[in-house]
């Protein structure tokens, strides 16, 4: 099979995957030997174009030309096979996970969750392995549009007012920045292609820089900039999986895929550095990064903490790639890796929680260690590499970002990665502490006998609880494993990221 | 320019005025219609007046005439008193059945009928 | 001998097809006549634009006499273009009519409205493609006439008070358009357009032909609902009966627009109407006001249709925009949009029958939930509405790209705002209906209904998939209206 033919079924196996689910709706076993399927298909398919993208090569193909000069176009480089891989490696794990707790949790609406699931990643494949900023963005809503049903799912009144929320934010975003960056963009350079070196390098200085970049990063809202980050704690009413996989990977790695690629392939690292106009980035991010660690400090909800905390990590690639060097490029790619495994670690863990014992908040996890040690040991991995120590997969990216920051003297950058750092082991750490050193709080009998019955949140009556279902834990340990992995054979990501900065291995 | 000779451009301007402004200020559905007909006439009035040709006569082909007025604004003319009458005729039509389902012709009494509902 | 005859059979077939429906009576027969009409006009639609595409303008005379003195009759990439919008979507309106005009119209009158469709069709596809301004007023009379008829037939009696004000309106109009042309035909002695495009440079400083120009554009406008002169689009649009809107919505506004594109590039394409003071800037301040203010206003409507109404106010702006541009990829956009726009509305608003058909009502408040129950209208829908809003993949979007581009290259930052902002303001009207529609239960007591019937559900899918065809190939689309561009600014060289 040719590269090409190659990419072009990664497109359409996952979103044949959501045909043959729907078809097999009725019969709940079948739907998921399908689902499992086209992940295994996928992630095969992808780690065949690996070899060809390493050895330097960007298969591209355009099956549709849309308008006249411009087509759908396919062309893997070095930085879309990354989140190819990862997207695709992810889905599989997440499957397996979902069977788990959609089952254990008695979810309604399962074939819809599975079918759309399929979509969103089909979407992110395709703005993975986009070869135009058309294609980018035809892939990013549809990203947009396949994960709204997940994210209101539930259908309840606070699901309706988050879906408002994120469709809001995300497509008016999209169209009202976005859009208009690609038009500007095709109007200059007459080309939407993505050129190493830079599309737009020479043919555009002074101020209006600053703004086309500035309608990029702003108009990519899934890269979650403030102000426009309010979709991703919106998002958290969704079921665990879709938190885990959509906005710890597909959905948010999308956005800050999309914003390194606009940096690296649209302007050109080397001609934006030399735009004043382009530095305001840095701050923002900077911004963004303090001030969702100092929200997630104060939230209890656990997985409102957790998408601050991706709110924060997000940035971190941003200021990565602001930073316009080329080691805080590979810093930057590296971390969309390292973020995807740990994050979906933390969140794969929360879910767990959820379903082995009911517990959203925080301030109920003590000692909850004991009886879940294994997804508790896992949630202790994913957080050592938020805060970025070894032997995790946040402590290499985290090292060439800070690298890449010293290099480009760039000591505000500096500052603010070394105090998240601090932050980050705020908010993280004394949650494994509370849930492995402390007792657990068991409610007092005469709440039992109380007037109404009903238990109020900050002191749950003991529930006996073990671990979660087989499925959920096995799936959590993995990805908390691939972290540790990660760490100890970084190879494969390096050599990718390396080829993406332009640095010679 | 002397006045006499533009007197008929006068009178379409006034009556393309008077039809518009019974158009508009007239509640009466028929009374409308009956503005829009003079609006009308003043445009077909503008038509016939620009057709007429100094010394011509009537364009028909007849032995030892030379000069002839113009006879396509005529042709025109007779084209546009078709379309106004059926439009006319459509109009009054319509009146009709508004009668019928509302039971009054003045416009300031259906918009109430309507703004009870 | 035939195929020279075809200009001239588009429009004889089915004007000669409506009397045959009256003398007919009976109301499946009148249906089909209608529907063989239409399809043979479909296919001598397709026959003129693949032969202007190869060969270039085709000039039929009437009864052979030479023009100017004749009827001439031009078609060039634009007029074929719009021929083929037109056919096209009555070739899929009528066979959605046969079932639902059945349920909204008196059994007595079926005939009746078929017999007027007919002539609305004959009226549509003479101002296209006819070369003659004169011609012109008497095609958009006919057009215009029948359509007052069609509107008046909807259940509701508003939609008599409605068609009595479209009637007012639009006869002001046309006669404002034929004192125009009589101002020009002072002037100039030519009623043909493309001898006054000569002739025309001569008298262009006079103050005749400025006044000429005003009544022109004036008189168009009230015919294509350019705000201030929009009052009676959304009466008209929503009480009409469904077919009715489905087929005037797509294809009545577009025809106007057609036609001052006639006049303002083809008529006056030799002098540079654009450029005269004020112009251009009353024309982008109007379109940038039906953009924003119809968006806004279709928010709070709680009727479908009038939102959709006011929807189609708000993309007339966006066409308006695209001629004031009066650049190569402004005016493409343009009138890329008029076949898009078609597609769009006319599957809407066919949408919104199967749904009256099935419901009686068309009332936000009255939808509440269905979409569990009529799945494939309620997701024709949603399809179409993002399609609207102007997502990728759909036709919505590659209008949009070519009305940005075409301001950007412009240098017109608040066009671009403007376009996109009617964007987002869509995103809230369509979003609104598709909540109420998927988010909320079906409230206790509400009539128990089913899945709209296979004869409506087929043609509105097949036009929303072309919303969708079209949307993702959008080449052959593009380079038809980038042509029919060229061919337009092409007179002012």
């Amino acid at each position: 099979m040719t590269p090409e033919n190659a990419v072009l079924l990664c497109i359409v196996v996952p979103f044949a995957s959501a045909l043959l689910v729907v078809v097999a709706g009725a019969l709940p076993d079948l739907r998921e030997t399908m689902t499992l399927i086209s992940a295994g298909i996928l992630f095969y398919l992808v780690a065949g174009i690996y070899p060809v993208v390493a050895a330097g090569g960007n298969p591209t193909v355009t099956p549709i030309e849309m308008l006249p000069g411009l087509g759908v176009t396919f062309t893997v480089e070095p930085l879309g096979m990354l989140f190819a891989g990862i997207a695709s490696f992810l889905w599989f794990v997440t499957s397996i996970y979902s069977i788990g707790y959609m089952r254990g949790h008695h979810e309604q609406n399962q074939t819809r969750f599975y079918a759309y699931f399929a979509i969103a990643i089909g979407s992110a494949v395709g703005v993975a392995f986009s070869g135009n900023l058309l294609t980018l963005f035809i892939f990013y809503e549809t990203l947009t549009l396949s994960t709204f049903p997940l994210v209101a799912h539930h259908g309840s009144e606070e699901a309706k007012r988050a879906g408002r929320v994120y469709l809001g934010l995300l497509l008016g975003t999209s169209i009202a920045f976005l859009l208009f960056a690609i038009i500007w963009t095709w109007v200059i350079a007459e080309s939407l292609d993505f050129v190493a070196g830079g599309l737009l390098a020479g043919k555009i200085h002074g101020p209006m820089v600053g703004v086309l970049l500035a309608l990029y990063a702003f108009g990519i809202g899934k890269a979650a900039l403030m102000p426009f980050h309010r979709w991703l704690p919106a998002a958290m009413v969704a079921p665990t999986p879709v938190s885990a996989l959509l906005h710890a990977v597909a959905v948010v790695k999308a956005g800050v895929f999309a914003v390194v690629k606009v940096v690296v392939y649209v302007f050109g690292v080397d001609s934006l550095a030399r735009e004043a106009s382009a530095g305001w980035l840095l701050y923002v991010a900077a911004f963004t990064i303090v001030v969702a660690s100092v929200i997630a400090l104060r939230s209890d909800n656990l997985k409102q903490r957790l998408a601050y905390s991706t709110v924060s990590q997000l940035s971190y690639v941003v200021i990565a790639v602001a930073i316009l060097a080329p080691i805080s490029v590979i810093g930057a790619t590296l971390h969309i890796a390292a973020h995807a495994f740990a994050k979906i670690t933390l969140f794969f863990a929360a879910g767990s929680i959820l379903v082995a014992s009911h517990k959203t908040l925080v301030s109920e996890l003590d000692g909850i260690g004991r009886r879940m040690p294994w997804t508790m040991g896992a949630f202790f991995i994913g957080a050592l590499s938020m805060v970025g120590l070894p032997p995790t997969a946040g402590f290499v990216s985290k090292w060439y970002i800070l690298q890449g920051a010293f290099q480009a003297d760039q000591m505000a950058a500096v500052a603010v990665i070394v105090l998240s750092t601090l932050l980050n082991a705020g908010y993280f750490l004394p949650i494994v502490y509370a849930a492995f050193f402390r007792e657990e709080r068991r409610s007092k009998p005469a709440r039992k006998r109380s007037k109404t019955g009903v238990n109020d949140g900050a002191h749950p009556p003991l529930i006996e609880h073990g671990e979660a279902p087989p499925t959920v834990v096995a799936s959590v340990v993995l990805t908390a494993a691939a972290t540790v992995v990660f760490f100890l054979y970084p190879d494969i990501a390096l050599g990718l990221a390396r080829q993406v900065a332009g640095v010679s291995p | 320019m002397e006045f006499p000779g533009l007197i008929n451009y006068w009178i379409v301007v006034v009556l393309m005025m008077t039809g518009f402004y019974i158009v508009i200020a007239h509640n009466n559905l028929v009374k409308k219609i009956v503005g829009l007909n003079i609006f009308q006439v003043s445009m077909f009035t503008f038509y016939i007046t620009m057709a007429k040709v100094k010394g011509g006569t009537a364009p028909i082909l007849a032995e030892g005439i030379a000069q002839y007025s113009n006879p396509l604004p005529h042709v025109l003319i007779l084209t546009a008193i078709v379309v106004g009458v059926a439009t006319t005729a459509l109009g009054l039509a319509l009146v009709v059945r508004i009668r019928d389902a509302y039971g009054t012709v003045e416009d300031d009494e259906i918009e109430a009928q309507e703004n009870d509902r | 001998m035939t195929a020279a005859q075809i200009p001239a059979l588009q429009v004889v077939v089915a004007l000669l097809a409506a009397p045959v429906c009256l003398i007919l009576r009976r109301p499946r027969v009148a249906w089909l006549i209608a529907l063989v009409a239409t399809w043979a006009s479909l296919v001598m639609a397709l026959i003129l634009l693949f032969s202007v595409l190869k060969v270039g303008p085709i000039s039929y005379l009437l009864g052979d006499w030479e023009a100017p003195w004749g009827i001439e009759y031009r078609i060039d990439m634009v007029s074929a273009f719009l021929l083929v919008i037109v056919t096209t979507i009555g070739s899929l309106v009528i066979p959605y009519a046969q079932a639902s005009v059945e349920a909204e119209v008196p059994a007595a009158r079926v005939y009746l409205f078929y017999c007027m469709y007919l002539l609305n069709l004959a009226g549509l596809l003479g101002i296209v493609i006819t070369g003659d301004v004169f011609n012109l007023f008497v095609f958009l009379e006919i057009s215009s006439l029948s359509s007052y008829v069609l509107i008046s037939l909807g259940k509701d009696r508003r939609a008599l008070i409605a068609a009595y004000r479209y009637l007012v309106m639009g006869t002001i109009g046309a006669t404002f358009y034929v004192i125009g042309v009589g101002l020009t035909y002072m002037m100039t002695g030519s009623l043909n357009m493309v001898d006054l495009a000569t002739l025309m440079p001569a008298v262009i400083d006079t103050r005749t032909i400025h006044v000429a120009l005003a009544f022109l554009t004036v008189g168009l406008s009230l015919k294509l609902a350019l705000f201030p002169l929009h009052v009676w689009l959304p009466n008209a649009y929503t009480y009409a009966p469904s077919a009715v809107s489905a087929f005037i919505a797509a294809t009545g506004t577009k025809v106007a627009v057609y036609a001052l594109l006639r006049i303002v590039f083809t008529v006056f394409g030799e002098v540079d109407v654009l450029s005269f003071p004020g112009v251009q800037e009353v024309l982008l301040t109007l379109a940038a006001a039906a953009m924003i203010g119809a968006s806004a206003t279709a928010i709070y409507q709680e009727n479908v249709k009038r939102v959709l109404a006011y929807s189609s106010l708000a993309q007339i702006g966006y066409m308006v925009v695209g001629i004031g541009m009066e650049s190569a990829t402004g005016l493409a956009g343009s009138i890329v949009h008029l076949f898009n726009h078609a597609l769009m509305k006319g599957g809407l608003f066919m949408v919104l029958g199967c749904v009256f058909l099935r419901l009686g009502s068309v009332e936000i408040a009255d939808m509440h939930g269905l979409a569990k129950r009529m799945p494939l209208t309620m997701a024709a829908f949603v399809a179409g509405g993002l399609s609207l809003i102007g997502v990728p993949l759909s036709v919505g979007f590659i209008s949009k790209w070519y009305l940005v581009q075409g301001a950007l290259e412009k240098g017109w930052w608040a066009a671009v705002a403007v376009i996109l902002a009617s964007s987002i303001l869509a995103i809230v009207y369509i979003w609104r209906i598709v909540e109420v529609a998927y988010f909320r239960p079906r409230p206790e007591g509400a009539p128990a209904v089913s899945e709209a019937p296979a004869s409506l559900l087929v043609p509105t899918w097949m036009m929303i998939g072309a919303c969708y065809y079209f949307g993702i190939d959008a080449t052959r689309t593009l380079d038809v209206a980038v042509g029919a561009a060229e061919t337009l600014l092409g007179g002012l060289r």
